[in-house]
């Protein structure tokens, strides 16, 4: 009984976008890590971790998945976050990375702890347009805290790259 | 209930919060929009990261509190932030003298946190780290880009240098709270960091050809509640609306 909901739940999941970059959902982000019943208080837990600390869409994300779940009369349902483990964009799928292209964002790099970084060395980002790699880092920080602000030395266009974390 | 550690929890979210909130003050002021974008996204981490330890200290505490009542209830000597964070941001030179110092000591910091027998602080540090990282490598940048910049940059970060150092000595020493969350495994000590971060420090510094007065004397006090008037000011601002309106609510 519980695990058949449990099936309807991760399936109605799938209909809360993530706010700022609506091509994904909060699946497909790797946000929702669980899903837990708890009989004593006979509750739903969602537990859901952060991209960045101060990412303004989480309080919106958890807004989303309890009205989501309540119009489609999912009862007792509380959203918990936590940081451990702490969210990678290794879990974003290959699915999620293409659609993401798709919609003009470079996605991020696979093996995302990475210590050359620190130290300043340059990474090689393709752009999500014409596919080149002659691009430039036009700033760490774009439009959201998750993506950097690149150019395209090709076809000059301005694009968005998912940073790796 | 009484929180074990309380005050080592917030002499770390009070860092984080007050950095923030002076970051927050080049929305819509920096030098060109990238970086004004920058320093907003920047400050929004710690103010994430900020809100994350006052939601446990308040769970742990069980007073039915809430994060905001540590941002915005608090008065300057409850406060328990490194002075270096409350200066004001003067141009932008200084500003990112301050985030190069500063993020480089955090990111060593939250490296020995991973270690902490603290299960939040670890995830906390774990997490963190991983934005820290991107905030080190901007204001690395720009110390590299203003010093071997023109005439009048070079000048600009040796003055903001020769301003922003003597605040720097306190994030490598150690407070009572620290020294008993240190005792416990909880906590960070850091001047077992101290060598590291100045070693790298100095080695951007050298490659930007500024140079660092070795007679300094060392501002502290922050983590005792002691402040610069500078604090009085910033928590004017930011705590304005609910004390003129107490318990209103977004």
């Amino acid at each position: 009984m519980v695990g058949a909901h449990a099936d309807l739940i991760w399936e109605y999941l799938r209909m809360v976008e993530d706010p700022e970059i609506p091509v994904l959902n909060v699946i497909e982000m790797g946000i929702v890590r669980e899903l837990v019943w708890e009989e004593e208080k006979k509750m739903w837990h969602v537990i859901i971790t952060p991209t960045y600390s101060g990412c303004p869409a989480m309080k919106a994300i958890e807004e989303d998945i309890l009205e989501t779940l309540a119009e489609l009369q999912v009862k007792n349902v509380v959203v918990d976050t936590v940081l451990s483990p702490p969210w990678t964009t290794d879990w974003m799928t290959d699915e999620a990375r293409e659609k993401l292209r798709a919609t003009g964002i470079a996605p991020p790099e696979k093996g995302s702890a990475d210590k050359g970084l620190l130290m300043g060395r340059i990474k090689e980002v393709a752009c999500p347009r014409c596919h080149s790699i002659h691009t430039i880092m036009v700033s760490q920080f774009g439009t959201t805290a998750c993506k950097a602000l690149y150019k395209c030395g090709d076809c000059l266009e301005p694009f968005d790259h998912f940073k790796c974390i | 209930m009484t929180m074990e550690h309380k005050e080592y929890y917030l002499t770390l979210a009070d860092t984080l919060l007050i950095l923030g909130q002076r970051l927050s003050e080049w929305c819509g002021h920096g030098p060109a929009i990238e970086e004004d974008i920058a320093l907003s996204n920047v400050a929004l981490d710690y103010i994430g990261q900020a809100t994350s330890l006052f939601k446990e200290v308040a769970q742990r505490e069980g007073m039915g509190k809430t994060e905001d009542d540590y941002a915005f209830l608090r008065d300057a000597w409850e406060y328990r932030n490194l002075l270096i964070v409350e200066i004001p941001n003067g141009d932008y030179a200084k500003t990112i003298v301050r985030q190069f110092v500063f993020s480089t000591w955090y990111y060593h910091f939250l490296e020995a946190l991973e270690q902490s027998n603290d299960a939040f602080l670890q995830g906390f540090a774990q997490k963190s780290i991983k934005e820290v990282k991107y905030h080190f490598q901007h204001s690395r940048d720009w110390i590299l880009r203003m010093g071997g910049g023109t005439a009048e940059s070079h000048r600009r970060l040796q003055q903001a240098l020769n301003d922003i150092w003597e605040y720097t000595g306190e994030m490598f020493t150690t407070s009572a709270a620290e020294l008993k969350a240190i005792a416990a495994g909880v906590g960070v000590d850091n001047t077992k960091i101290q060598d590291t971060v100045l070693r790298i420090v100095d080695a951007v510094f050298e490659e930007a050809a500024v140079q660092v007065n070795p007679e300094t004397w060392m501002q502290k006090g922050g983590k005792e509640g002691k402040h610069s008037e500078h604090l009085g000011f910033i928590l004017a601002e930011m705590q304005f609306l609910q004390r003129a309106y107490p318990g209103s609510k977004w």
